[in-house]
């Protein structure tokens, strides 16, 4: 799975220090092996957004603002969000786990408090992740994402730690296999 | 340059001589823990996925039934299962089944585990618990944990390092709990996002292991990365029973650089709670006195060690549970249960009125023993209070030390321990 250069959807707004009990109530953990089901409750524990996930389009884009994605290590927050249909989150700053599974998943985020300050709900946005900018058609406006150190990046390209794990592991056997 | 604990940690890990903040690693991990929640998607990962066939070392992996079981459901019996197989087929040496294990960030330091100097992840974000034990331990995901048992081996990025000098000592029935709150409440629930927290001074040295463990237990509750503390007679004294490898203990340069240093008179600081809906909603008793509850809950692996029980049944013994509150404890391991039991402990906890439970995440995480209704009140001696955290969004939930949460329960409203016990015993403070 490789990323695509350009993504474009709708954007959905969220606030600050929404942490994973309310991206995915612990309750639907019973789920974690069950991508689809975990998108159909994605946000719920938001208060205002429980019957979210059912209005969302496949492509669609999250906006979140600071620390998003606090609270556990579950990495079936980002997955239950992908579950949903979100095609990518941005948000102002993310908690260090959640940024870590999305990474490690392939699945894109970006970093950018300009566009966590002006977008609104409803606008029509295209970022092109090789960039590192969001256009907001609806405004008319541009913004620009904070660029991941490289290695994030290449993990992001080829598609996450699994891809990236399976080539250690195939070094590995060829230098057991060179010394007999 | 000078390095921080953190740093020289995660140094030797990549095998180099030196690190920086900003700096990505491939580093070596000396010891990994997953549990019924977090082994499940990670064992799949790396069979389906990653190719895997087996880990890389059985002794250095530690597995805990602790979140959904006992089984609450017939789903969380299959995810229980496939824990169960996965540690089997794959040999792990340190798998903890039902009544025999608990919460996992209690059971891996109680059996020696999580060393001085080593580098520790889990697959649960309360993992940062360890570093009380002088180790760099950190929460990760699923995918994560899947290419560490695959490689021993995960990429960090060394963290920015925060110090947290505690001038004084805590005073009379103020815990580290109480200490941990405030600071979380000074800084915010962002407040070291992605970065170390090294705890230190002269307020520690007070402070036993128990203790310490609930301070760096809630590094994540200020986005931490972990939390860490120096290797000194306490922690050497809790290892000497219990150390299951030699460890090697390391400590700050005097030159290391920190980010940030915050001093704070731990003297002044009050006995308090985290007022709903977030662990930095810092508030001192006095304010939220009154409070009238519906549900108490002593458990998890913040606040529920025998020192915390001990405080507990102390403040418990000879009176009842409040006429229209319910109080719930559980303890976080089943060592914490038999020692409880020798101690006579769960004895008073029966005659006041509480629900006693087996050892297990529960109510925390709004599992199961104590999941909360809509507008339901709690006091709870947990880690996290975002909405949701212990069941309906609209629940309302505060937390608190241990011995608040017994005499809230005796009062069936939030009141400060000294009205329902004169003094608390010196042994046991």
């Amino acid at each position: 799975m490789t990323l695509p250069k350009v993504i474009r959807g709708r954007a959905w707004k969220f606030g600050a220090n929404i942490d994973t009990d309310q991206i995915i109530p612990a309750k639907y953990a019973i789920y974690s092996l069950d991508e689809k089901e975990l998108g159909k409750h994605a946000m719920e524990g938001v208060p205002g957004r429980e019957t979210w996930a059912g209005g969302v389009t496949q492509g669609d884009i999250l906006v979140g603002g600071s620390n998003f994605g606090c609270g556990s290590s579950r990495e079936i927050a980002p997955v239950a969000i992908r579950g949903a249909g979100i095609s990518l989150v941005v948000a102002d700053s993310f908690a260090r786990i959640f940024f870590r599974n999305a990474i490690n998943m392939g699945y894109p985020i970006l970093q950018s408090p300009q566009a966590a300050e002006a977008v609104d709900e409803g606008d029509e946005l295209e970022v092109d992740l090789e960039e590192g900018v969001i256009r907001n058609f609806t405004k008319g406006d541009e913004y620009r994402a904070e660029p991941f150190p490289k290695f994030m990046n290449d993990l992001l390209r080829m598609g996450g730690l699994v891809p990236w794990v399976r080539q250690q592991l195939a070094e590995r056997r060829r230098s057991a296999a060179a010394r007999g | 340059m000078g390095m921080t604990m953190t740093e020289k940690i995660l140094a030797r890990g990549a095998g180099r001589d030196s690190v920086r903040p900003g700096d990505l690693v491939l580093a070596k991990v000396d010891f990994a823990m997953g549990h019924d929640l977090t082994i499940p998607p990670a064992g799949k990962i790396m069979r389906e996925q990653m190719g895997a066939e087996k880990i890389w070392d059985p002794d250095r992996v530690a597995v805990t039934q602790d979140h959904f079981q006992p089984a609450k459901d017939a789903a969380s019996a299959t995810l229980g299962r496939l824990t169960r197989e996965f540690s089997q087929q794959m040999g792990i040496k340190w798998y903890f089944e039902v009544g025999q294990g608990g919460i996992c960030h209690t059971v891996l330091p109680e059996n020696g585990l999580v060393l001085p100097g080593e580098l520790v992840v889990g697959a649960d974000s309360h993992s940062c618990t360890y570093g009380a034990l002088n180790n760099f331990a950190t929460g990760i995901g699923s995918t994560d944990l899947a290419c560490v048992l695959a490689l021993g081996e995960l990429w960090f990025r060394v963290p920015e390092t925060l110090k947290f000098v505690y001038r004084n000592r805590l005073k009379e029935w103020v815990e580290a709990k109480d200490l941990i709150l405030y600071v979380i409440g000074q800084i915010g629930v962002d407040g070291a996002r992605s970065k170390a927290m090294e705890h230190t001074g002269e307020a520690l040295r007070h402070i036993d292991m128990e203790a310490r463990l609930t301070m760096t237990n809630m590094a994540i509750e200020a986005g931490a990365k972990n939390g860490i503390m120096e290797f000194d007679e306490v922690t050497r004294e809790y290892l000497e029973s219990r150390a299951k490898r030699p460890y090697t203990p390391v400590t700050s340069d005097p030159d290391a650089e920190y980010e940030k240093v915050f001093e704070f008179d731990a003297e002044k600081v009050e006995l308090g709670v985290a007022k709903p809906m977030s662990p930095d909603n810092y508030a001192p008793l006095s304010e939220v006195a009154g409070t009238k509850l519906d549900q108490i809950f002593i458990g998890s692996c913040t606040n529920s060690r025998i020192t915390d029980l001990r405080r507990a049944a102390a403040v418990l013994e000879n009176h009842k549970v409040a006429p229209g509150v319910r109080l719930i404890i559980t303890p976080s391991s089943h060592q914490v249960a038999i020692q409880a039991e020798k101690e006579g402990l769960i004895r008073t906890f029966l005659a006041a009125g509480a629900a006693w439970t087996t050892a297990t995440c529960g109510a925390c995480l709004g599992g199961h023993m104590g999941v909360l209704g809509e507008g339901e009140v709690c006091l709870s001696t947990t880690n996290r209070n975002f909405p949701g955290r212990m069941g309906h969004p609209k629940a309302q939930v505060y937390l608190s030390n241990p011995a608040v949460a017994a005499a809230s329960a005796v009062a069936g409203v939030i009141t400060h321990p000294s009205e329902v016990l004169a003094k608390m015993p010196a042994e046991i403070r």
